[in-house]
């Protein structure tokens, strides 16, 4: 099964399997507006909120989800499987060290 | 012997989120060596070409990063002293010791933290377990080989804030060399500093981050840019999460390769760089020029070195 994903953000739409994570969804096709960043749960960069639709996930670092941000549809989307059309608000950002730059 | 005092990074202990998976990752893509686990199940692996007992500690938990990075310094009595001059030194906290054998095969380890937040470890004696081959008249490398197979850990890059401080400690405290720098802005603040206790371009480095104690990334040497490139191979051949290279940096003349373990922390395998004599001159960046210090080819950083931290 493929659902339709629509990120707030920026308006992108795009399909993903239900088999993959939507980040990886997003990647594949070419599609902006997530950061990618380590796509392993661990960086916290790809940060989303689901705001509407069915999904499950994969184990998220403590350090970037809370059990209270994920009762609230807090996800990573490298970590995050769509059960049905997913409508997300990107709240992941890169955080620049070198704050002098 | 003319290299005394802290030796070399010795072992670096990581968070993982699924530890089959980091096993996985760390004997099958990269080709550390699994040596022991332990009752809390941390397990402990080796690179082939180091004669200690282990380099790499992994420990599953619901976050990932880095726990502690451990350097070896040449004998108990320069362990004993160090541990004194870093509580008189005042640039560190959280002192304590950790028993002999909380690690196996290791003994006692003297634990501080960092003015970034780091967690920082000395000992002075862990078993020789030996490379695989003899020590009297050995071959080249061992059998059995897997993966990227690089033949030691090297360094860490370590995100975190008051790196002036972490700086000091390195250098007045345990004896390090500023191999190379940059700098930024009117004040010229150091935004990165590449620190050595050997003969390498860099032990450990820093870079200036708003939060404390973050994992850049874990270094293991290879011995090539056609093992790097070897490496880039098996990165896709695995379907390992690419971050950035084959690439060249500026900063350490390193021919390197950037990925990420299961857990999203990431991991560097490297050939070549410099030889680093104390007298080497430093070397200093300026920001206008950063993106050739770091990504000598592409020229540009990109938003995944800056950010992308565990």
């Amino acid at each position: 099964m493929s659902f339709n994903i629509l990120l707030e953000n920026n308006g992108e739409r795009f399909r993903c399997s239900g088999e993959e994570n939507v980040l990886l969804g997003m990647e594949c096709l070419g599609r902006r507006g997530i950061p990618v960043g380590c796509r392993g749960g661990g960086c916290g960069v790809c940060k989303v909120q689901v705001l509407d639709g069915a999904y499950r996930v994969e184990k998220m670092s403590r350090a970037c989800i809370s059990e209270d941000e994920r009762r609230r549809g807090f996800a990573l989307a490298c970590r995050l499987f769509a059960d049905g059309d997913l409508r997300l608000q990107v709240v992941g950002k890169m955080a620049r060290a070198l704050g002098a730059t | 012997m003319a290299l005394t005092g802290v030796l070399r990074p010795g072992h670096v202990a990581l968070r993982v989120m699924d530890m089959a998976k980091a096993v996985w990752h760390y004997t099958e893509v990269l080709g550390l060596i699994e040596v022991a686990r332990d009752a809390q199940g941390r397990v402990f692996l080796k690179a082939w070409d180091e004669h200690d007992h282990h380099s790499v500690v992994l420990r599953e938990t619901d976050e990932a990063g880095i726990d502690y990075m451990g350097f070896r310094v040449d004998s108990p009595a320069t362990l004993a002293r160090l541990a004194k001059e870093i509580e008189l030194s005042g640039l560190a906290t959280e002192l304590s010791w950790v028993a002999a054998g909380e690690h196996p095969g290791t003994g006692q380890r003297f634990r501080f933290t960092t003015p970034t937040g780091h967690v920082i470890e000395l000992y002075a004696e862990k078993d020789k377990v030996g490379n695989g081959m003899p020590t009297l008249n050995p071959e080249v490398w061992p059998d059995g080989l897997r993966g990227m197979a690089p033949s030691r850990f090297d360094h860490c890059l370590l995100y975190g804030d008051d790196i002036d401080n972490t700086i000091k400690l390195f250098i007045d405290v345990l004896g390090f060399t500023l191999t190379e720098k940059v700098v930024a802005g009117p004040d010229q603040m150091i935004i990165a500093a590449f620190l050595t206790c050997s003969n390498k371009p860099h032990d450990v480095a820093f870079i200036r981050h708003p939060v404390k104690g973050k994992l850049h990334h874990a270094s293991f040497i290879l011995e090539s840019w056609g093992e790097v490139l070897k490496a880039a191979d098996i990165i896709t051949k695995r379907r390992v999460s690419h971050d950035i290279g084959p690439t060249r940096h500026g900063i350490t003349r390193g021919e390197t390769i950037y990925f990420f373990d299961p857990s999203g922390n990431r991991n560097e395998v490297f050939s070549g760089g410099y030889i680093s004599y104390p007298d080497r001159p430093m070397l200093t960046w300026t920001d206008d020029e950063v993106g050739r210090a770091i990504f000598y080819h592409d020229r540009e950083l990109n938003e995944s070195f800056l950010s992308v931290v565990t």
